[in-house]
This record gives C-alpha cells, sequence and structure tokens, in this order.
C-alpha cells in the first residue's frame, strides 16, 4: 500500500510499474482527478490540506478498502497546492482478485477521499478577481450512505 | 495548551491559521463558545456549526466531544477532497 500527499505531479505509468503484481491479483482498477474548468473562465485551485491528518485518515480509509475488498495492492496520491486546469488531481490504483472488487474499492476510496480527507478547494478565476471555496455537495454525503452496511 | 488550527475559509475568516489557547474548556462546545466570545472574527466564523467540522488530535469528532488530554483541535469547512 503506498499513501502520498504531494504538490509535485505524479506520473500514472511510473506509479502502475510493479503495481498488482501479486499472483493472486485478476483485476487492477485506476482513476485520475483532474481539474476541470466547467465555466471557461478557471485559471486555477488552490487545494489546502491538514498535514499530518490527510495521510492519517487516508491510510484509515485505505485500510478499510483493503480489508473489504481483500485487495492485494493500493495505491492513492492526492496533491495540494496550485493546479492548474487539466493538471492531475489524484489517483488511486486498486489491486483484487476480481474487477467487481477492484472496481467497488476505488470507488469506495474515491467517495471517502471527497469528503473525510481534508483537503478544501478553492477556485480561482483567469482574471484574478474571483476566488471562491467550493462547497461540499449534499451528494457527496449521500454517496457515503450506500457503503454502510 | 491546546493548539487551535483553522483551515479554509475559517482561517481566513478569523485571520490566523492558528492560536495557541490556555483553556479549561470540556467539550469542543466549550471551546467554542469561549472562542466566539473572542471578537466578532470569531464569533463570524463560529456563527454557523452546521457548516463546520471539529478534528481533535487529527481524528474528526462531534462538537459535544471531550477535550481531555487534547494537544490539537482543528476547525474547518465540510471537506472537498478528491
Amino acid at each position: 500500500m503506498k499513501i502520498c500527499v504531494q504538490s509535485d505531479d505524479f506520473d500514472i505509468a511510473q506509479e502502475l510499474n510493479g503495481f498488482g503484481t501479486a499472483p493472486n491479483t485478476g483485476a487492477t482498477v485506476t482513476f485520475t482527478g483532474l481539474v476541470r474548468d466547467d465555466t471557461g473562465a478557471l485559471d486555477h485551485l488552490e487545494i489546502e490540506h491538514y498535514p499530518g491528518m490527510c495521510e492519517r485518515a487516508i491510510a484509515k480509509i485505505a485500510d478499510e478498502a483493503v480489508q473489504r475488498w481483500a485487495l492485494t495492492d493500493c495505491v492513492v496520491i492526492h496533491r495540494y497546492g496550485k493546479l492548474k486546469v487539466g493538471e492531475q488531481i489524484m489517483m488511486v490504483a486498486t489491486a483484487g482478485r476480481h474487477r467487481s472488487e477492484a472496481f467497488e474499492a476505488a470507488e469506495y476510496l474515491m467517495d471517502y477521499l471527497k469528503s473525510r480527507a481534508p483537503f478544501w478547494k478553492k477556485e480561482v478565476s483567469r482574471d484574478g478577481k474571483q476566488a471562491e471555496w467550493v462547497s461540499a455537495k449534499g451528494s457527496d454525503e449521500d454517496a457515503l450512505k450506500r457503503w454502510s452496511r | 495548551m491546546v493548539t487551535v488550527v483553522y483551515f479554509a475559509w475559517v482561517r481566513e475568516r478569523i485571520g490566523v491559521p492558528f492560536d495557541e489557547i490556555d483553556t479549561a474548556a470540556v467539550t469542543v462546545m466549550d471551546l467554542v463558545t469561549e472562542l466566539k466570545s473572542r471578537d466578532a472574527r470569531y464569533d463570524l466564523a463560529f456563527s454557523d456549526l452546521a457548516s463546520l467540522r471539529v478534528a481533535v488530535d487529527q481524528e474528526l469528532v462531534d462538537f459535544d466531544a471531550p477535550l481531555k488530554g487534547a494537544r490539537e483541535v482543528a476547525f474547518f469547512p465540510p471537506m472537498t477532497g478528491g
């Protein structure tokens, strides 16, 4: 398992080199989140994070995913700082015995990272006049309910 | 002595990233009441607790959580990771 909270960009190909090579792995899933511009006015995101708690919170979420879906490996990388439109924000990779486990675990990780890992996004417009904190959506919190059992 | 840390708009509204506080607060809520009485910036930042989250020693907790032995308390808006 690998967890990284970093300002630097990451190379997916490099991260996947040697990932999921355990013989009982039958499926790997990767997800990458990018900075999206919905309105044509976004210049970049400022991602603030809580050092220390980020790593702890992600490790806890990843541990739960590994146990629940018997993952053979798991990678979570999340960036912070100034990220321009199109840049990579984060990635998760899961390796499991079957595809359903790898897919579900990846979705679980994404749902929990969104509302339980201490990051906050601020959108800064191209003219520099607008800088707004992104509000958490009720739907993000609702997404967690499907995982309760 | 407790370090109280603020993130995102909570930090911006209060104007500092953290405070070192000597407090007798028993619960998080007691600490909030104490902070609100400091000045208008704190009062505004803590005006709507439904829009705030709190962590004690880097674990998410409820506002009625005890502070006994806590070294670090953090206040922030709902998280927007991913």
